[in-house]
Parts: C-alpha cells; structure tokens; sequence
C-alpha cells in the first residue's frame, strides 16, 4: 500500500502564497534568481507588483526583506535552503533573528533531493542552524495539505520563520479533515511497539515504512512533527510515554535537527532511549532520487529496516539508527560518513 | 517631483556648538565606559547632529511615527555617536549615556532597535545596515510613502560585498528615496599597512569611493563632512535628487576635534587615561563633569 501522488512544496509555496496575497496587501515575495525552481514564478504571474528581484546576492536578499517587514510588509524570501542558511546567515541573525522581524524565509530544494546539484546545493543541516537561532520558528510540511495550511499560519504568526521546502512531488498523508497547528505535532499511526517522530516530507516515507513493518509485525506509533522549533514538548513527551522507546527519522543530518531536538526535550523530562536515523554526518553527492534516498538510508525500505533493527536490538547500547542504515548496503559504493566511530 | 529639503531648527553656528557638546558627551561617556570606539564617532558626529537637527523629518516625542525619515547607522560601532546625537534630539535624558555599554542598558555596544528609542534599524555586522535600508526604502516605495531613508556608512564598510549587492540593487529599481552617505575618515580599524607598520592606509585612495558608487550607477555628490553648512547643502541636493539612488562621500577626519587622535588609526577603539580625557575635554572647552559647556 503506497500514498497517493501529491503536489511538490515548492510549487504549493507559489500557489498559496500569491492566493493569501489576494486578500492580504502585506505579502510580498523576494526572489535570488531561483523564482523559475522554487515557485516564486506563480506569485509573479499573479502579483507582478509585488514581486522584488533581488538577484544573485543573498546576504542582499534577505536584508532588504528585513528592511521592508519595518514597513509593514509580510516579505516571503525565495531561494534555496542553502544559499539562504549558508549564505546569508549573518543577515538572518542580525537583521531578522535579532530584532524579531516578520520575515517568512522559504528553503527550496531543502534535504537530500535537490535535482542532480550535488553537495554544494544539498542542504540537510539547515534546520540544526535555524533552530539555533532564538526567535527562530522552523516549520517542516510533510505534504501540500499541510503545507497550505502551514503557510496560512505563518502568515497570521508575527515573527521570524523558516519554512522547508522540498523539490520533488510528496505524496499525501494528510486528508481535508487535518487541521495544522503551529507549534503542535500529530499522530498519524497508533502502536505500541516503538515510537516514531519524523518531520517534513520525510514523514510520507515514515509512513510507508510503518505499513511495512506492520507487516512484520511491529506497530508504529508514527507522530508528525512539522514545527521543529518550537518543539511541542507536551505531544513528544506523551508519545514518548507510549511505548518507552523513541527513534526520530528526518531529511537532514542526525545532529541538531528533529532527532537532536526530541533528544533534547526527552532527556530533559521522560528520559527514555532516543535512536536518530536521518542522514549521516556527511555532505551530499548528485544522482537520482531514489539512488540518493536509497544509499543515504532514509527511502521507505532503508528507513522501515532501521527502525526494524532498532527494535530488535532494543535495549542495548550504542549505535544510532543511521549507522545501521548505512550498514545495510554493503553493497552501495562510496560509503557515506559513519555517525559515530567505534 | 520637488521634494521637502531641510526642516526647521538651529543654525549653522548653533549646530556646530552642539556638535562640540556631543564631541565632549562621546569622549567622557567612552572614558566612563572604559569601552566603545572613539574615532569613528568623532568623524561622523557633525553629519549625525546635522541630520537629526536639520534634515531628519521626526518626532522624537513619537519615535515611530511611520512616516518619519529613517536614519540608519550601518557603521555601527560609531553607536555612541548616533545615541549621544538622539539623547541631544530628546529622544531619551542624556544622563542615560552613563548606561552605555552596561549591563541592562538600553544603549548596547551596537545599535539595537528592539532596544533604543529611535534606532530604525539593527546594525554592527558591517554591510547589513545599509541592506536594511535599501529594504526600508523599497517598502517605503511599494508603500507609496514619500519619506527619505539615509544610510550612513563608513568608508572601511564598503569592503564588505554586501554594500555592492545593495548598491546594485538599488540602482536596478532607480530609487529616489534613499542616501547612503559615506563617512570617508580615511582609515580603517586596522587596515593595510603603508611604508612602515605605523603607517596604514586608507581603504580607498583619491577618487576610488567616488569611482565605485558612480560604476554602480549611483548620483555621487561628495562634501566636507566637518563643514555643517555643507553638509546641509550637499545632502539636501541629495535628497532632492529625482530618478536613482544618491551617495554623498563626506570627506572627514578619524578622531576629529580632539589632536592627538586625529588622523590616528590607534584611537579607532581605545579608552583615553584620566590625563588624555582632561586634555580632550580641554581642547573642547568641556568640563569633566559634563555641565552645561
């Protein structure tokens, strides 16, 4: 059983974003010369006026965003998650962290799917930087239902945002009756046997990999976390509580993102074993998507067996659940980074 | 389109006195703080008390009027110059300059418009202030509000990319409604070294500044930033400009008004002795304690 075919982010960004536009002079989108590959080109379309080519300068990008939520304006910033974490850091910290402005800034092409770019285009450290930064709300969407209604709330939210966005089709687990929160986490599966947290789209594969392990027999109590910061700690504790054995699966490094956050919190207040899969402390390469999900561990299969041997070895030290992905393709050539070294 | 030039308020010779009060206020405010930089502000004070005296349409009673003019001080380790400048202006007591750079103060190292009445935007990383600006003036158009934002920015600060991507951007949108005004002190925190090790260089020699702001398609007017009556004038002009962005290179001097930190790299972030604070004092016709002088 698979999830039904569903929008990519990216273009679900453009859409909803030039339709709240309607009804909400405030909204403006910036664009770093990506508006053709992250979906800016449909709020350009609908509001040539309000739609600022800032070119290829992205410490210039998201200054002026800052510069105008001053003003009043509700500034959407448009580039890839890596030139605007990377790039333009500082800017966001000083200009936008710092002072709290209202600036909604949008990582395309965040995770291990960036089309065919390779490393320097890969950005799966991005929430662990946005997450460090205070005033920070980070906000992953795991599908276009959410996504629609997640960036709804940003926009009625005062405050810094960073919104992650993906750039290939997600399927769709959420129906018509979801109803986004910012700041709450929800349970998609019930089960006793482990509890899962992922977020972003990597939840959709989460979810295929609970069907195939319920198929083993193991039940998956799957909880969704879109915002990452601030973390619904009461939601991660109760479902924490459920089965006493926690692993955290993302599109992103095992440091510092969903898997250090739901440490964080758990170690804090329901001290239980906490196993992150995600990716490896490593960078990225080119290739196909589902060659890139496969080797780096985190498709429907690599993430439903890393879960399946946490499980199994429950209860005995060491090892995080990407170490054991990466081990289960001997086969894969140019081995990714271990997380940790024995 | 005409637009407003100066507003109401001293004159010329009123200005300068008040640019040598706040000379005096800056140099005893650093010495209490045994922290903070002292040649940037004294090179940029007379355009500062200018500006907000003269230029500057505000309301310091209501500091964020929204139609105000905006000023940012994208070089902003010469804070205590724009906060000794706002507290003369009655945007807060001058007695809160004592505060500077203490704990709990609302007068931060660098300036911070969550914290200090007045301050339109956050700056210290240099570059990000001007960036911040040119966002201000382009909401401001989008807006359709007629309101000026100036920038003020140092001459070190335009190594940073960051100003030429601003700079290019505004140039691509033909803004009318923005001045960066440069502080062209002639030195630098540290810099390149000249002949010996004590000799540094300014970060950009004879008509350079004036070559890049104008290669960026900017209007570039340049003026004696010590000499008030000029400076009124020239960023008038500026102001008045119709069709693209203005930069105004305000030649100036590191350390103006006192001697011995004039024209002296050493005194870019250094706190005078109880001997060197007398004699600075003294030079301004200021008393240590900071009365009426």
């Amino acid at each position: 059983m698979t999830l039904t075919k569903g929008k990519a982010l990216r273009f679900v960004f453009g859409e909803t974003v030039a339709e709240l536009a309607e009804t909400d002079p405030r909204i403006v989108v910036l664009d770093g010369d990506l508006g053709s590959s992250t979906g800016a080109y449909i709020f350009e379309q609908a509001h040539p006026d309000r739609f600022f080519q800032m070119g290829i300068a992205e410490q210039n990008l998201l200054g002026v965003a800052a510069g105008m939520a001053t003003v009043g304006f509700v500034p959407f910033v448009s580039t890839f998650a890596c030139f605007a974490v990377a790039r333009a850091l500082d800017s966001i910290r000083v200009l936008i962290a710092q002072p709290r402005l209202n600036v909604k800034i949008t990582g395309g092409y965040a995770g291990l799917l960036a089309g065919m770019t390779g490393k320097t285009h890969l950005m799966f450290d991005d929430v662990a930087v946005m997450r460090a930064l205070a005033n920070m709300v980070v906000v992953a969407p795991a599908d276009e239902v959410e996504a629609r209604q997640a960036i709804r709330a940003i926009v009625d939210y005062q405050g810094p945002v960073y919104l992650r966005l993906t750039r290939q089709d997600s399927p769709i687990v959420f129906d018509d009756s979801y109803r986004f929160e910012l700041g709450k986490s929800t349970i998609l599966r019930e089960g006793e046997d482990v509890t899962v947290f992922s977020t972003g789209v990597q939840t959709t594969r989460a979810y295929e990999a609970a069907l195939l392990l319920a198929d083993d027999g193991i039940e998956v109590h799957l909880v969704h976390v879109p915002t990452i910061k601030p973390l619904d700690e009461g939601g991660i504790v109760a479902a924490a509580r459920r089965t006493g054995f926690v692993v955290t699966t993302e599109d992103h490094t095992i440091i510092g993102g969903l898997g250090g956050a739901v440490a964080e919190v758990l170690s804090d207040r329901y001290p239980v074993p906490v196993k992150r899969h995600g990716l490896a402390d490593t960078f990225g390469e080119s290739g196909p998507d589902d060659a890139l999900l496969d080797k780096y561990g985190i498709s429907v299969e690599k993430t439903a067996a890393a879960i399946k041997a946490l499980v199994r070895d429950r209860g005995k030290s060491g090892g995080t659940a990407t170490r054991v992905a990466v081990e289960a393709a001997p086969d894969t050539p140019g081995r990714p980074g271990v997380t940790d070294k024995e | 389109m005409s637009k407003q030039t100066t507003v109401a308020g001293p004159e010329v010779t009123e200005l300068e006195d008040l640019a040598r009060r706040a000379r005096a206020h800056i140099v005893r405010t650093i010495a209490g703080a045994h922290g903070g930089h002292l040649g940037g502000p004294l090179s940029v004070i007379d355009l500062l008390i200018a500006l907000y005296f003269r230029v500057l349409n505000i309301r310091p009673d209501e500091p964020d009027w929204p139609d105000r003019d905006r000023c940012v001080l994208s070089k902003g380790h010469s804070s205590i110059a724009l906060y000794t400048t706002l507290a003369m202006r009655g945007y807060f007591p001058i007695e809160e300059l004592g505060t500077f750079d203490a704990i709990d103060s609302r007068l931060q190292g660098h300036p911070d418009m969550t914290a200090t009445p007045g301050i339109d935007m956050s700056s210290g990383s240099l570059g990000l202030g001007f960036s911040g600006a040119l966002g201000i003036a382009m909401g401001a158009r989008a807006a359709g509000k007629d309101f000026t934002t100036y920038a003020v920015l140092g001459d070190g600060e335009c190594n940073e990319g960051i100003v030429w991507e601003a700079a290019h951007a505004a140039q691509r949108y033909a803004l009318d409604n923005i001045v960066a005004i440069v502080d062209h002190n002639k030195l630098q925190q540290f810099g390149w070294h000249g002949d010996t090790l004590d000799h540094r260089l300014s970060p950009y020699t004879g008509s350079q500044l004036v070559d890049r702001w104008s290669a960026f398609g900017w209007k570039v007017f340049e003026m004696d930033g010590h000499d008030i009556g000029d400076v009124l004038a020239t960023v008038a002009r500026a102001r008045d400009h119709v069709g693209g962005p203005v930069a105004v290179i305000s030649h100036t001097i590191k350390g103006k008004g006192i001697s011995f930190m004039e024209n002296n790299y050493q005194w870019h972030a250094r706190v005078p002795t109880a001997e060197e604070l007398a004699q600075a004092l003294a030079e301004l016709g200021a008393t240590p304690a900071g009365g009426r002088s």
